[in-house]
């Protein structure tokens, strides 16, 4: 009985420093923001009804699920892509595509959304190219608009959309293959029939990672959006710090976090989280 | 290995993936030797200014001193604290374990604006009581990046305990160790690569952090992310460009050597 007891003591003594921790620097102050979404600037769901009325906040909202769909549909193939090079290529291709996956991932989100503007912008490198060598007369508009998010974001993502898809083709069974390809199956069927069916758990795991990371992504939409494409995030931003309205800014919170919250659980029905990592 | 090798076509494809991949990080080679004071491609001369400019300029140095610091006590902060509480979770698996884990892992899970904004209400409220740890002070940025990256920490402690085969400790506490004993001579010496990589993820997050920063600072508690949003947001700064370029070879640097090192360990 001793033991018993010293134990639990010994685990609520470990386990307490970082739930503390974390009870009174973050579940505290978010019940704070859900507070701020119910009081300012008058107490009351007025703010959640702005959100229902607000054009600019639907048409925030509806440009956010936009991108964010357009997004997950092409990292998540373009990701499938490498990491079919990256789990089954030969050692030099693998090699290759692992230098071209972990580089992007550990650079930050700041130096890459750079390195697009460098790309993208009125005097970038596409643009000075296409100009030197006559192709056009003016620069494209490639970045401060929809587009330029879109290729920002894209960029970000491949890297965490690669993990989930890697975990699957790696749990797949070699002799599966082997089967299709014996009993006459061409090499694009056992492709399309067999190989991409069976990796579907990492493609739901990375679509969803993906698509949650979009939908609350800051960075990358408020430099290459350059405030014309504004997105959900930098929408909670500018309610707090431009306009002050921090009650519309909380209740967006809020709503971003529930929708999150949704997906996340929807998510959990299909995929096991260790089939993430 | 496997015996169902990648076709040309998803070759070609990859290929053009990791093209994509690669490009703007190439991109900001060029910029960064302009001689031009703005964004533009060098015709014809090249120059070093903007790297002068990182050494010379104050503003670089000390925001790269304040990420150093920062990066430094949140890392440590974190560490410990995922440490403990992975060692509680691992050696007495209390009830519950899954939905405490779960609310650790919030931090990580949750989108990042809605941490921000939520860390952004702590230390304003913590501001008006204790003017160390309070909005735009380097102590509450420390405060704030240790909430968001201690659940990375913890997952990668947990992963590597979850490696650790139980009997070992299970003998240990047979011939009569205290916990005490178990945890710092049995457990830790046994997930000593999880707790540096943990350390290691850690300092990288707080370093790079910026969703969060930009929402908890204002002129004070300036990091080096914080600095290079405000260079990009208004003209932008080929200095940038310079620092990038650094900031990508020291990454490349440090992964080769870790492909070298896990090559020769296994």
């Amino acid at each position: 009985m001793k033991g018993y007891l010293s134990d639990r003591m010994g685990a609520a003594l470990l386990m307490a420093p970082l739930l503390l921790f974390l009870a009174l620097a973050y579940a505290w102050p978010f019940l704070g923001v859900v507070k701020w979404s119910f009081t300012l600037p008058t107490p009351g769901v007025g703010q959640y009804e702005a959100l229902l009325t607000d054009d600019l906040v639907q048409s925030v909202f509806i440009r956010t699920l936009r991108i964010a769909a357009i997004v997950t549909l092409v990292s998540v193939a373009a990701a499938y892509a490498i990491t079919v090079v990256w789990v089954r290529g030969t050692p030099t291709q693998r090699l290759v595509a692992e230098f071209c996956i972990l580089v992007p991932f550990w650079i930050s989100v700041l130096t890459r959304a750079f390195g697009w503007v460098a790309l993208l912008s009125n005097r970038g490198l596409i643009n000075s190219w296409l100009q030197a060598v006559g192709f056009i007369s003016e620069p494209l508009a490639l970045v401060r608009n929809e587009f330029g998010v879109i290729v920002g974001m894209t960029h970000f993502l491949i890297p965490f959309a690669v993990f989930p898809l890697a975990s699957a083709m790696r749990a797949l069974d070699d002799r599966v293959l082997l089967a299709a390809r014996g009993l006459g199956s061409s090499r694009m069927r056992t492709f399309w029939s067999v190989f991409v069916p069976m990796t579907r758990s990492g493609i739901i795991g990375a679509a969803m990672i993906v698509f949650v990371f979009s939908l609350g992504f800051f960075v990358t939409p408020a430099i290459l959006g350059g405030g014309r494409s504004v997105m959900v995030a930098e929408l909670i931003y500018l309610r707090i710090f431009q306009s002050p309205d921090w009650g519309l800014g909380a209740a967006i919170s809020v709503v971003l976090v529930l929708f999150v919250g949704a997906l996340m659980a929807l998510l959990f029905r299909y995929v096991r989280p260790r089939q993430l990592i | 290995m496997p015996t169902y090798r990648p076709g040309p076509v998803t070759l070609i494809i990859a290929a053009l993936v990791a093209l994509f991949l690669l490009m703007p990080l190439l991109a900001v080679i060029p910029v960064s030797l302009t001689p031009s004071r703005m964004l533009a491609m060098p015709s014809g001369e090249l120059s070093l200014r903007h790297y002068r400019a990182l050494i010379e300029d104050p503003r670089w140095i000390d925001s790269i001193l304040l990420s150093i610091r920062i990066g430094i006590v949140s890392s440590v902060f974190s560490t410990l604290l995922a440490l403990c509480f992975s060692l509680g979770v691992w050696m007495f698996q209390p009830r519950f374990t899954a939905a405490l884990v779960g609310f650790v892992l919030l931090p990580m899970v949750v989108p990042p604006v809605v941490s921000a904004i939520t860390l952004y209400f702590l230390l304003t409220s913590i501001s008006g009581v204790n003017s160390l740890f309070g909005y735009d002070t380097w102590l509450g940025v420390a405060m704030a990046h240790s909430v968001m990256t201690v659940p990375f920490a913890t997952v990668l402690m947990l992963v590597s305990l979850s490696q650790l085969d139980r009997r070992i400790d299970l003998a240990a506490r047979g011939l009569g160790a205290s916990v005490w004993q178990r945890a710092t001579r049995i457990i830790m010496p046994n997930i000593k690569f999880g707790i540096i990589t943990a350390a290691l993820l850690s300092f990288v997050l707080s370093w790079e952090e910026i969703g969060v920063t930009l929402f908890i600072t204002s002129v004070n508690a300036i990091t080096l992310p914080r600095l290079m949003w405000m260079g990009l947001r208004d003209n932008i700064d080929p200095a940038i460009a310079a620092l990038s370029v650094i900031l990508i070879i020291i990454t490349v640097l440090v992964l080769a050597v870790r492909s070298i090192a896990v090559r020769q360990r296994g």
